[in-house]
C-alpha cells in the first residue's frame, strides 16, 4: 500500500513518524494526534506489526503524550483491520492502565471499554478477559485500580464461568490491602452491581457493599455511599429495608463529616432512589439531623438540597412533613454561625414558596427571608435578591419591597466591587418585577450612581445595565428618565464621567432609536470632538462609527463627515487612527 | 537476631561513609535530612546545596555472605534552587528541609522534597530500552536525501545502558507563608499534609492549585503568640489521625472525622513541669524538635533538646518512658545558649520492631535507646574507626568528678560537630547517620 504511491506522498508521513521521537514535546504530541494518519499510510498489517508493538513500549514519555495516545487507541479499531483484529490494540492500552498518572489510566480504561464492545464474545473471553484478570493481579495497585474499571463491560457478555470468575475477582479487589484499590472498587461496586443477575446482586454485591461501607478509612467509606444508592435503586422495595437501609443509616450518622458530606450531597439521589415510604420514615429524620450537623461543611451541603428534597417528597403528606420537620430546622440556620451554610440556604430557600403556597410563604417564609435580606455577608443577601423571581410567582414582590429596598442600597454600595457588580446584573430582573414607578423612585438614581463609580469594571456593567433597562421600560422612558442625565455628563470636569457619556450612547443608540440619536444624543457626542483630551476624542471617532449605522445617510453625510474627516487630521496618532477606521467603516471616503 | 529487631547486643559495624573526606566543609554539601523508603532499598539524602542524592542497596554479594549488601548512589538531582520573593523581599534558600516516600505505585519510585515555601513531587525511574530508526535522517543524525526515501520506517525500541531519571512530576506552591518544617504522607495513599510554623495544610497529592488547611494556631495579634508548632506526622494507619509538636513542648493529636478544620485538638499529650528542674532555660529546652510515630501505631516519640519520650496514644498525662541523651549539659546550658546550640533541632528514629530508637548528640555521638532492657549506648561516627566491619566501640562522657580511662570530658565535646539527622532501615538493623557532611553507614555485625 505505502511505497507504490512514490516519494512525495511519502514525505510528510515520514516526517510524522520521526517526529513520534522528536525531543520538543509539542512535536510528539501533534505526531501522536495524527496517528491514524501514520497507521492510514502504513496499512492495517505494519501498523500491527511495527507500530503497535513501538507505542506499546512508548510509556516513558510525558503524561500529555500518554493521554492523547490512550484516547487514539480507543478508535483504532478501524486501522488495525477491524472488529476481527481489535485485540491488537489491547498491549498497548494494557501498559498505559499501569502508568501513574490517573488520567492517563483513566483515559485507558476508558479507551478499553470503548474497544471491549468491538470485541466479538469468543475474542472477548480469550483475549480481553485475561488482560482485565493479568491486571486484577498485578503486582502494584495501579493496574489493580485501573481492573475495576473493566469488569463491567465484559460481565454481561460472557460465559457463565468466566462471570464466576469476573465476580471472585472483584470481590478480592474490594478487599485490597491498599486504600486506593478499595476506593477504585468502591466508586466501581454500583456500576457493577447494574451488570449483575438480581441473585448476585443480593448474594455478593451487597456484602460487599456493607464491608466497605465500614472500611477503616473514610476516604473508602464515602465511596461506597454513591454505590449504596445506585444499589438501592436495583433492588425491589420489599429488600431494600433489610439489605441497604441499616448500612445507609450508619452512613448518614458516620463518625466522620466526610461521609456524612456525600450522604448529604447524594440526598435527592438516595430520595429517589428509595421511594416515598423509606423517605418518610427514614430520611426526613436524617436529613433533619444533616440539618443540624455539628460540621458546617455537612450543613452546607444539607442546605443546598432544601428544597429539591421537600419537592420530590410524597404529595400527600409534603406540606405536613415540610411544615413540622423541615422548617424548624431551616429556621435555624438563617441564624447559622457558618456564612456558606446561610449562603446555601439563601440560593434555595426562596424556591420552597412555590411548594407551600401563598398562606405558608407570607406566615412562614416571609421573616425568614427577611432575616436573610439583613444578614452581615453581601453572598447571602445576594443570594436571595437572585432568586426573588420565584417569590415573586407566588405572593407578588410588593410584599418583599420595603426590605428589599434598605438591602439593594446596602449592596449596591458595598465597599467590594465585586458585590457591586453582582447587585448590578440583577437590576434588570428587579426591574422589572418591582415596576416602572418603583424603580423611577427608588432605584434609577443608584443607576446613575454606578455611572460614575471609581472602578470601570462597574461603570461598564452599569452602561450595559442601562441598555437592559431601556429594552424594559422603552424609548419614551429612556428618553425622560436616563438620556437627560447620561448627557449631562458630556459637561463634566473628570474626562472620565466624558468617556462614561460616550460609552452609554454606544450603548443606548439602537435601543433608543433613530430620532432620540440623531436628535439628542449625535449634537453631544459632535460637541465632545473638540475635547482637549486625546481618550475623549477618540472614543467620539469610535462612538460615531458605533451609531452610525442608526444615523440617516444626511446625517452621516452631513455632520459626521466632516466631524470625522477634522479628526483623521488630528496631532495624535489613536485619534487619527480611529478616525480613519471610521470613515472606512461607515463608507464616507 | 530477628532482622529488625536490634537490642544493644547488636555489635554496630562500619560499613561505608559517603562524601568529601577533607575537612573544609562546603555550606552546600551539609546533609540537611535523611530517609529511607520503605523497602529500605533505597536511602535518600537531601542537603543545603537542593540536591537529593538517592543511594541503592546492591544485591546480596553471593561470594562474601559477610559483607552484607552497600548502598551506591543511584540517582542525584537538584531538587530546589535558590529563589527570591520579590513581594516580600526575602530569600528562599534551596535547603532541603525534609524527603518523604510514597508508597511505591508502580515500577517507578516517587517522593516528595520540601524547602521552606515549595514541596516537590519527584519520580525516579529507569530505562532501558531507547527507539532507533529515522525515515529522513541516519542514526547518526546525517539527513538522507528525501528522494531517496522509498518506504516508510516504524522506530523500533532497542536495549540500552540502564539510566535513571529524576523527573518533577507536582509543585506544590503558595500553600505556606511561614516555613514548612515537616511533610508526611496519609496512609490513605492520596493525600499528604504540611506543616509550617503556624499551620498546617492538607493536599491532594495530584492536585497542586489547592490545599486545605487544617489547624491554624496564628494568633489575630501577632504579639500574643506563645508557640509555633515544630513537627507533625500522620499516623501509619489511621487517615484520619495526625499529631503536631509544638515549642512549648506539648503534642496535640487531631482526628480529622469530627471537624474540617482541626483547630480544637482530640488529645492533648503533655507531661507536667519538675519544678526542681525550672531555669530560665526551661522553655527553649522543652521545645519538641522532632515527633515520629512506631510502625505499630501505638505509640509515639518526641525528641527535646536533652531527651526522648515515648507516648502511649492512650496516655496523655505523661510519657510511658523517657531516656535522657546528653544529662550532663544541663550545666551547660549557658554556653549552649550563648552559642545557639540550644536551638538545634535534632531528630530521632525506631528500629523496624519498635524496640529500639536512634537520636543523636553532639560529638558526632549518636545514642542508641533500648526500650525493652531499658540500656543505652553511646556511638561515635567518626573516620578513625571507617575500616570496612570495624565494631563500634560504645564511648562514655564524664560529667564531672574524676575522669575514667576511655572517658571523655564534657568539656573536650565538639559542639560543632553534631548528629541531627539518622535513618534506620525499615526492615533490618542498618543505619544511616548524617554528620555534618558526611553519611555514616552502619550495620549489625554478622558473624
Amino acid at each position: 500500500m505505502a511505497g507504490a504511491e512514490g516519494d512525495d506522498s511519502l514525505y510528510p508521513i515520514a516526517v510524522l513518524i520521526d517526529e513520534l521521537r522528536n525531543e520538543d514535546v509539542q512535536l510528539r504530541l501533534n505526531s501522536i494526534k495524527k496517528l491514524s494518519t501514520i497507521a492510514l499510510a502504513l496499512g492495517v498489517e505494519r501498523t500491527r506489526t511495527e507500530l503497535l508493538p513501538f507505542l506499546t513500549d512508548t510509556i516513558y514519555d510525558e503524561d500529555e503524550v500518554l493521554l492523547a495516545l490512550a484516547e487514539q487507541l480507543g478508535s483504532f479499531t478501524v486501522l488495525v483491520g477491524g472488529p476481527e483484529f481489535v485485540h491488537c490494540l489491547l498491549p498497548p492500552l494494557e501498559s498505559l492502565a499501569t502508568v501513574e498518572e490517573t488520567v492517563v489510566r483513566d483515559k485507558a480504561v476508558e479507551s478499553l471499554r470503548k474497544i471491549s464492545q468491538e470485541h466479538s464474545p469468543v475474542d472477548l473471553e480469550v483475549h480481553f478477559v485475561p488482560l482485565v484478570k493479568r491486571l486484577a493481579s498485578g503486582d502494584w495497585f495501579t493496574s489493580r485500580t485501573s481492573a475495576c474499571g473493566l469488569f463491567g463491560v465484559c460481565y454481561p457478555r460472557v460465559s457463565s464461568t468466566v462471570k464466576a470468575e469476573i465476580r471472585q475477582h472483584f470481590r478480592t479487589l474490594c478487599s485490597d490491602d491498599t486504600p486506593m484499590v478499595r476506593r477504585a472498587a468502591s466508586s466501581k461496586l454500583g456500576e457493577f452491581a447494574k451488570v449483575l443477575e438480581l441473585d448476585y446482586v443480593k448474594s455478593d454485591i451487597i456484602p460487599l457493599f456493607t464491608a466497605l461501607a465500614s472500611d477503616e478509612q473514610d476516604s473508602v467509606r464515602l465511596l461506597a455511599v454513591e454505590a449504596g444508592v445506585s444499589i438501592a435503586a436495583l433492588l425491589p422495595q420489599e429488600d431494600l429495608e433489610d439489605l441497604v437501609m441499616p448500612t445507609l443509616r450508619q452512613a448518614a450518622e458516620d463518625k466522620s463529616w466526610r461521609v456524612r458530606y456525600m450522604v448529604a450531597d447524594k440526598f435527592s439521589e438516595l430520595q429517589k432512589a428509595v421511594g416515598p415510604e423509606i423517605t418518610k420514615n427514614d430520611l426526613v429524620p436524617a436529613f433533619q439531623n444533616l440539618l443540624k450537623d455539628c460540621e458546617a461543611e455537612v450543613r452546607t451541603a444539607a442546605a443546598n438540597k432544601v428544597k429539591v428534597f421537600c419537592e420530590s417528597l410524597p404529595e400527600d403528606s409534603r406540606e405536613t412533613i415540610i411544615m413540622t420537620h423541615i422548617l424548624p430546622c431551616v429556621k435555624e440556620l438563617v441564624s447559622d454561625t457558618n456564612q456558606h451554610v446561610k449562603s446555601a440556604l439563601a440560593s434555595v430557600i426562596m424556591g420552597l414558596s412555590t411548594i407551600l403556597g401563598k398562606d405558608n410563604t407570607v406566615e412562614h417564609l416571609l421573616p425568614l427571608f427577611l432575616v436573610q435580606l439583613k444578614d452581615e455577608y453581601p453572598e447571602v443577601r445576594l443570594n436571595i435578591i437572585s432568586n426573588l423571581d420565584c417569590v415573586n410567582e407566588v405572593i407578588g414582590i410588593r410584599q418583599l419591597s420595603q426590605s428589599l429596598l434598605p438591602a439593594i442600597v446596602e449592596l449596591a454600595e458595598d465597599a467590594k466591587w465585586r458585590v457591586r457588580l453582582a447587585i448590578i446584573e440583577y437590576m434588570p430582573l428587579l426591574a422589572g418585577q418591582l415596576g416602572v414607578e418603583f424603580f423611577d423612585e427608588k432605584l434609577n438614581s443608584l443607576c446613575m450612581a454606578w455611572l460614575i463609580d471609581h472602578v470601570y469594571a462597574i461603570r461598564e456593567a452599569a452602561t450595559c445595565n442601562l441598555m437592559k433597562l431601556v429594552e424594559k421600560f422603552g424609548a419614551e422612558w429612556a428618553q425622560n428618565t436616563i438620556v437627560p442625565k447620561v448627557l449631562g455628563m458630556a459637561n463634566d470636569s473628570n474626562y472620565l464621567h466624558r468617556m462614561t457619556t460616550l460609552f452609554c450612547i454606544n450603548a443606548l443608540s439602537e435601543v433608543c432609536g433613530q430620532e432620540i440619536t440623531t436628535k439628542h444624543m449625535l449634537p453631544v457626542v459632535l460637541k465632545m470632538s473638540t475635547d482637549q483630551v486625546a481618550n475623549v476624542r477618540f472614543n467620539v471617532a469610535r462612538c460615531l462609527q458605533k451609531i452610525g449605522p442608526v444615523l440617516d445617510s444626511s446625517a452621516l453625510q452631513a455632520e459626521v463627515k466632516p466631524v470625522l474627516e477634522k479628526l483623521a487630521t488630528d496631532q495624535d496618532m489613536d485619534v487619527k487612527y480611529f478616525a480613519l477606521e471610521a470613515i472606512s467603516v461607515l463608507a464616507l471616503a | 537476631m530477628s532482622a529488625g529487631g536490634g537490642g544493644n547486643d547488636v555489635q554496630w559495624c562500619f560499613s561505608q561513609v559517603k562524601g568529601a573526606i577533607d575537612d573544609d566543609v562546603a555550606e552546600a554539601d551539609i546533609i540537611s535530612t535523611v530517609e529511607f523508603n520503605h523497602s529500605g532499598e533505597l536511602l535518600a539524602t537531601g542537603d543545603k546545596g537542593g540536591r537529593v542524592v538517592i543511594f541503592q542497596q546492591e544485591t546480596e554479594n553471593k561470594s562474601q555472605p559477610q559483607c552484607r549488601s552497600e548502598y551506591n548512589v543511584y540517582s542525584t538531582f537538584q531538587s530546589h534552587e535558590p529563589e527570591f520573593d520579590y513581594l516580600k523581599s526575602l530569600e528562599i534558600e534551596e535547603k532541603i528541609n525534609k524527603i518523604r516516600w510514597l508508597p511505591q505505585k508502580n515500577a517507578a519510585q516517587f517522593l516528595l522534597s520540601t524547602n521552606d515555601k515549595t514541596i516537590k513531587l519527584w519520580k525516579i525511574s529507569e530505562r532501558d530500552k531507547r527507539p532507533e530508526g529515522y525515515n529522513l535522517k541516519e542514526e547518526d543524525g546525517r539527513y538522507r536525501d528525501a528522494a531517496t526515501i522509498t518506504t516508510l520506517r516504524v522506530p523500533v525500541f532497542r536495549p540500552m545502558d540502564l539510566m535513571v531519571e529524576a523527573s518533577p512530576r507536582r509543585v506544590f506552591v503558595n500553600g505556606h507563608t511561614y516555613h514548612i518544617n515537616s511533610i508526611s504522607v496519609n496512609s490513605d495513599n492520596e493525600t499528604y499534609l504540611s506543616a509550617d510554623d503556624l499551620r498546617i495544610n492538607l493536599w491532594h497529592l495530584e492536585i497542586t492549585d489547592r490545599s486545605f488547611n487544617v489547624v491554624d494556631i496564628k494568633p489575630a495579634n501577632m504579639e500574643e503568640l506563645t508557640e509555633v508548632i515544630t513537627a507533625a506526622e500522620f499516623h501509619p494507619h489511621q487517615c484520619n489521625t495526625f499529631v503536631y509538636s509544638s515549642s512549648k513542648g506539648t503534642i496535640r493529636l487531631c482526628d480529622m472525622r469530627a471537624s474540617a478544620l482541626c483547630d480544637k485538638h482530640s488529645k492533648l499529650f503533655e507531661e507536667p513541669e519538675d519544678p526542681s528542674n525550672r531555669s530560665f532555660f526551661s522553655e527553649i529546652i522543652s521545645s519538641i524538635s522532632d515527633v515520629k510515630f512506631s510502625h505499630n501505631g501505638r505509640y509515639m516519640m518526641t525528641r527535646d533538646y536533652l531527651s526522648v519520650k515515648i507516648w502511649d496514644l492512650n496516655m496523655e498525662n505523661r510519657p510511658v518512658e523517657t531516656y535522657q541523651v546528653h544529662e550532663y549539659l544541663r550545666s551547660k546550658l549557658c554556653s549552649l545558649y550563648e552559642n545557639d546550640c540550644i536551638f538545634d533541632k535534632f531528630e530521632c528514629c525506631w528500629n523496624g520492631n519498635d524496640s529500639v530508637v536512634m537520636t543523636g548528640s553532639y560529638n558526632n555521638f549518636f545514642r542508641m535507646l533500648d526500650r525493652s532492657q531499658r540500656r543505652d549506648v553511646t556511638l561515635e561516627a567518626s573516620r578513625e574507626s571507617c575500616k570496612a566491619r570495624q565494631v563500634l566501640k560504645p564511648r562514655r562522657v564524664c560529667a564531672g568528678g574524676k575522669r575514667k580511662k576511655d572517658e571523655i570530658s564534657v568539656d573536650s565535646l565538639d559542639f560543632n560537630k553534631k548528629i541531627l539527622h539518622t535513618a534506620w532501615h525499615p526492615q533490618e538493623n542498618i543505619i544511616a547517620v548524617a554528620t555534618t557532611n558526611n553519611l555514616y553507614i552502619f550495620q549489625e555485625k554478622v558473624n
